[in-house]
Order: C-alpha cells, then structure tokens, then sequence
C-alpha cells in the first residue's frame, strides 16, 4: 500500500468528515441548548441542496421569476430559509413538547422528516438530480503532489472547518455564547437577570437548522441533489454525535473530522467495512464512555 | 355418388379441423389484451427505461391500430422500485387479479429474474427489454421468458474487444453490487482474458453510490490500462462524471462503460463523454426508419429514445403480431409463434427469438462525437462497428439453458 493511495484516501475522508462535523454540530448545539434530539436534521441539509438546486435553475421555470440565484448567493439564502423554517418548527410544534419525555421531541422531528422527503419525491427524481451551479472558479483541480484534487472539494473543506471553528469560538468564547450557554444550566434563573430565554432558544433552533442548510448548499456540486440525500447521511451523524458525546460542540467538530478519516481509510484497508466501521466504533463508545469521548457524565 | 359425398364428407372433416382451431379460439380468454410494463420508474433506471417504456408501449398499439382480433388492447405499468420482491407482487397482482397477458420492461436483474420465474410459473410471457444478465435465458431460462435488447454477454464483446485490441490489456473493474453488475464483470473479465488482457482488481460499489471518489482513486492506484464501470444509469454517470473531476483519463487510464445509454451521454454533456466507446442495440439516427419513429416518440416523451424504449415497442409490436396470426392469446401457441418468426422493423433487421428466449440480433459499438462533430442536442453516437448478432450472443450449442442442452 503506497503512502500516495493512503493520503488520497484520508483527504476523501476529510472531504466526507467536513460535512459529518457540520452536521453533528448543529445537532450538538440544539441537543446542547434545548435538548431536542432534532431528527428532522438531515431533512434541513436535504433543503438546504433543494434551495440551491430550485434557485438556480428552477424559479422561472416555476414561478414565472426571471430570476437565477447563484452558488455564493446560495450560500447566505438556503440557511436563511431553512433557519426561518427552524423558527417555525420550533415556535408552532417543538415548543408545546418541551415538558413531556425527549422521545416526544424525537417523534415529532421524525415525521416532519417523512413529511418533507415525500414532498421532495414527489416532485424530483429519487437517485439525485445534478446542480449545475458550480461556480467556474472552483472548477477543475489542484496539483498536491501526491493527487490531483477537485478544486470545489478542497473549497467544500476548507469552508465548512471555517464556518465550524467560528461557531465553537462564539458559544465558548463570546458573551452571547456565555449568554446561551447560562440558559441551558439553569433557564429560571437567567430569565430572572432579564434575558429573553424563549427567543436565545428559537434563534438557536434556527440556527442549528441554518448550518444544516448551509451544509446541504455545500454537498450540491459534489453529490446529486436528492430527496434522501439527508436520510443516508443522518444516521451516521447521530453515531458522530454519541461518539462525540452529546452536547459537546467541540466533540461533535473532531469527532465527525476523525470518523471520516476512519471510514476513508477504512476503504483502503478493508472496503466493506467500511459503511459499518462508525457504527462498531459506537458500540465501543457507549460500553466504556457512555457519556461520549467529549462529553462530561451528568 | 356416395364415394364422393365419402370424400367430400372427408375433406370437410379436413378442412374444418384445420380451420377451426383459427376461427373458434380467435378470441380472447378475457375479451381484451393486457400487456404490463414494469419498469423504476423513479430510481437510477427511470430515464433509460421507466415512463418512456410506457410511451413506447402505447405507441406500438396505437400503430397496430389499438386492437387485435377486434379486442381492445390495454397497458398497465407500475413501478418496481428496484426491488425484486415488490417487483414479483405487483406481477402476481396483475397475472391473478388483473389477467395481464404479457409483462414487458423489467430493467433490473434482480427484479427481472424474480419476475421471470413467477411468470413461468403462471404460464405468462415475459419480453425482456431492461434487464442485462445472461441468467435470464442461461440457467435460469424458462419457456416463457424472452431477452429481447441486450445482455451482459453481447456488451463486452463490443467494447471489451475493441478495447483490448486498442492496447488496453489491464483491467480494473468499479461493479454494481447485484445480479446485473456481478453477471457484466464475470462475462468482460471472461472477453477480457480470453484475448490475452489481464483483470487486476475489483471492488463492489452499493447500487446508487453517490461518491464514486474513493473507489475511482484505487482503481487509478491500481494502473490499469483500462478502469471498467460494470454498473449502469445514474452510477455510470455519477463515476464517469467524477473521474472527469479528479482528471483520471487525462492522466492516461482508459474508461470503458460496459452499459451505457443515449440519456447518459446527453445528461454527462459531449465535452465530459467525448470518444468514450460503448456497445447499444439501438441508435436512434442510424437509418431513416429509425429516425422517423424516433422523432414521433421524442414528441411524446421529451427525449430520445434508448435502445430499451425501441426495444419495447418492437416487443410489443411483434407480440400483437403473433397474436394476430395463431388467433389466440395462449402463451404456448403465441411463444411458438415467436419463435418461427423473422422479425424485422425500426429496430431490429432479421432477428429471431432462439427457444431459451435469447433475442438474435446484430449490436452496434458506437462512440460518442466530439462537441464539434455534433450537429443537434441528441446528435451524440457515431457506429463505429456492427457486432453481428452470431458474435454478439451466445450460441445455442453452448447455451446453459436446460431447455436446449
């Protein structure tokens, strides 16, 4: 096995552990903050791809908009939309369960993600449909020596370590994270020093919904748009998450980055373990730190 | 006097049985003809065959004039979604409760070989246009089952020889994990070693893989002259795609798509597909007979036409056709039938359903035109080859099929 395959393959890993870490990010701060688990999660990223697909070649055909909204606009509207849908979710449904059992929350999430997907399947085509647009600039590849790598794709990573690293500086390092983080441990308390805790939560959900968006915007050019895009995906997430342990941002950031490592490699060494490697890592996990590797026991 | 009414009594006798058969079963056994097209009609194989199958369907009854034997001919269609046991219920519905006469379409070989067998089992013709593998009509042949458009045998051949002859002598193989993609990598891996080629690695991808990255990366590790894609539709088009993105054919291996489809090409675009070879039964401007039918079927359904929607209508047109002749819709007389026939239209010239069901007919390898060689949206394929239909399909004498051998 020559070291150029090995890298090759670790840098696929990358590519697939951005989008894992994004992911269960989004999951960690709204497990973290209101401890829903958000099933309806992958269905967001699946919009997210929706959003930039139906934006740039959809409207006029449609809507009769003669409008065409590109990648970079992309960027900034899909988790804009998604986040207000976030705002919906979590105003007109989420918020009526908050005193029963999580499972309540779970079930709810769920439907809504059955609910969108077989909206999207109604209208598009199972298997994915290609987005066409890829900005020009991004096109074709880099030399890195040992391969030569899609241009978008080392865009795609280095974009979603960005957008992850900011999103843990704010909530451990600012005083509107101080602020959501003093909600989570005791919600009466800060709502006495006259902080709005209803509304930290919602803008939360929305924009836990929002990175999940933005990270369906990012998957558009690599992988088809595809109504069950965030179905295959949300599973192996909610594993990234428990290994991560829930609730820990930083956990979720590295541990979805290493588990994409693993399931790259994994390819390389032994390739039909390789869907189920995050899984049996999970097992492990929860025998001998059930709390998760980042996460504190309660 | 009495000698001649003896003889004529005789001949009367003669001639009514000869002609009864002909005018008293000239009817249906349930006053119309059914024929089903089972097909995905929303996964990776819509757009090969899926909707436009039914199109094609409908076009073929509507030319033959909407009835056989003054029965009205209908058309049913369902979606298999890629799975054989949904696939085998909806057949059993339609044979049981529908009283279909005649299934047609089945791409995937999963779904194909389970429907074959139950149609077997109920006495029901099955006209194969989407499937690939040689089971259908090798080990697992049934009396009933017809193989109508291509089949993992007939594609390497094609391409898997002209390939090898080109200097490509070392073959990787990027497969489909089920029936269809493990049958193309066993038969181009036989072609492939049987001219002097080598095969030096494999690996399975899950049907509808989304990233084809990792898989394309060992196979360029591997250095194998020619990196071959044993999957088709969506998967095809997703790996050739992808393999333009990490520049694998400019560094110098060769791609080679086992299946590929018109749709493909035209989803892909010239500047991505541009020279990749390919063998098809079917290539829509081939001939003026061709073309005319096609262009009526494009009206219809959007696009052009893939071997398998030319495939369907010639099935169904040559099974009314057989119908039509032995007066009956008994699946023994009409198989018969179809079997003593030359069949000859916009699709296929001198061809011939062998009794293990294999359909007999030349192929084509073709290669996609270069953006500057192409003089409209579908102009897309030149022929660079006729595959005649001996070559192309294997021969009755070392055929499998229980049937026959």
């Amino acid at each position: 096995m020559s070291m150029q395959v090995i890298l090759a393959q670790a840098l696929l890993g990358l590519n697939v552990g951005v989008f894992y870490a994004m992911l269960s990010l989004g999951l960690a701060v709204i497990f973290g903050l209101l401890n829903i688990i958000n099933f309806a999660h992958g269905a967001m990223y699946m919009l997210g791809a929706f959003i930039a697909l139906i934006g740039y070649s959809l409207l006029e055909q449609w809507f009769g908009i003669s409008l065409q909204i590109g990648f970079w606009a992309s960027l900034l509207v899909a988790p804009v939309i998604v986040g207000i849908l976030g705002v919906l979710i979590e105003r007109l449904m989420l918020k009526r369960l908050y005193e029963l059992d999580h499972i309540y929350g779970l079930l709810l999430t769920f439907g809504i993600t059955l609910i969108l997907q077989g909206l999207f399947a109604n209208y598009f085509n199972v298997s994915g449909t290609p987005y066409p647009g890829q900005p020009e600039a991004l096109s074709g590849v880099v030399n890195l020596g040992f391969m030569y790598f899609p241009t978008y794709r080392l865009f795609a990573i280095v974009f979603s370590l960005v957008v992850c690293f900011a999103t843990w500086w704010v909530i451990e390092h600012t005083k509107l994270g101080s602020r959501l983080r003093a909600g989570v441990e005791n919600p009466d308390l800060t709502q006495a020093f006259g902080l709005n805790v209803p509304l930290m939560v919602t803008l939360t959900f929305a924009f836990g919904a929002g990175l999940a968006g933005l990270a369906g915007v990012l998957a558009a050019p690599i992988y088809s748009v595809s109504p069950l895009m965030g179905a295959d995906l949300i599973i192996v997430v909610f594993a990234v998450v428990v290994i991560g342990g829930m609730g820990s941002i930083m956990g979720a950031i590295l541990s979805g980055l290493a588990l994409g490592l693993v399931e790259g490699l994994t390819k390389v060494f032994y390739p039909p373990a390789a869907s189920t490697v995050i899984f049996f890592l999970m097992v492990l996990v929860l025998l001998f730190r059930p709390a998760g590797l980042f996460g504190k026991e309660k | 006097m009495f000698k001649h009414w003896k003889q004529g009594l005789a001949s009367t006798v003669v001639i009514a049985t000869l002609v009864m058969p002909l005018t008293a079963t000239a009817e249906l056994t349930d006053g119309k003809l059914k024929i089903g097209v089972l097909s995905d009609m929303s996964g990776v194989y819509k757009a090969l065959e899926g909707p436009g199958a039914v199109v094609a369907a409908k076009m073929a009854i509507e030319d033959f004039g909407g009835s056989v034997l003054d029965q009205p001919v209908e058309v049913i269609s369902a979606d298999h979604q890629n799975k054989p046991d949904i696939g085998a219920s909806t057949a059993r519905e339609w044979i049981d409760a529908e009283e279909v006469d005649m299934i047609t379409a089945l791409d995937n070989s999963s779904v194909a070989l389970s429907v074959q067998g139950l149609a077997n089992d109920k006495k029901i013709i099955t006209m194969n246009t989407g499937a690939g593998t040689t089971a259908l009509t090798e080990d697992q042949c049934t009396p009933y089952g017809i193989h109508y458009v291509y089949d993992t045998h007939a594609l390497p051949v094609g391409t898997a020889t002209a390939m090898v002859k080109n200097g490509g002598e070392s073959w990787f193989f990027i497969t489909a994990d089920y029936a269809f993609g493990h049958s193309l990598r066993d038969n181009t891996g036989a072609v492939v070693e049987s001219l002097g080629g080598e095969v030096v690695g494999n690996v399975n991808a899950p049907l509808s893989t989304n990233d084809f990255s990792s898989y394309l990366l060992q196979a360029q590790s591997s250095g194998a002259d020619v990196i071959c894609l044993a999957n088709a539709g969506q998967d095809t088009v997703n790996a050739i795609k992808q393999a333009n993105q990490f520049q694998i054919v400019q560094s110098g291996q060769k791609l080679a798509g086992m299946l590929v489809f018109i749709t493909d090409v035209h989803s892909m675009g010239l500047d991505i597909a541009q020279g990749l070879q390919f063998t098809t039964a079917f290539v829509w401007n081939q001939n003026d007979e061709a073309r005319a039918w096609s262009e009526r079927f494009f009206e219809r359904h959007g696009a052009m036409p893939t071997m398998v929607h030319a495939g369907v209508y010639s099935a169904v047109t040559n099974y009314l056709k057989a119908v039509e002749e032995t007066g009956t819709d008994d699946s023994d007389t009409v198989r018969a039938k179809l079997g003593e026939m030359t069949l000859n239209d916009m699709f296929v010239k001198n061809g011939s359903i062998l009794p293990n069901g294999t359909m007999l007919h030349d192929m084509y390898l073709v290669e996609v035109k270069k953006p500057s060689e192409s003089e409209s949206e579908w102009d897309l394929l030149r022929v660079v080859s006729k595959i005649p239909a001996e070559q192309a399909f294997i021969p009755l004498s070392e055929s499998k099929c229980p049937l026959v051998n």
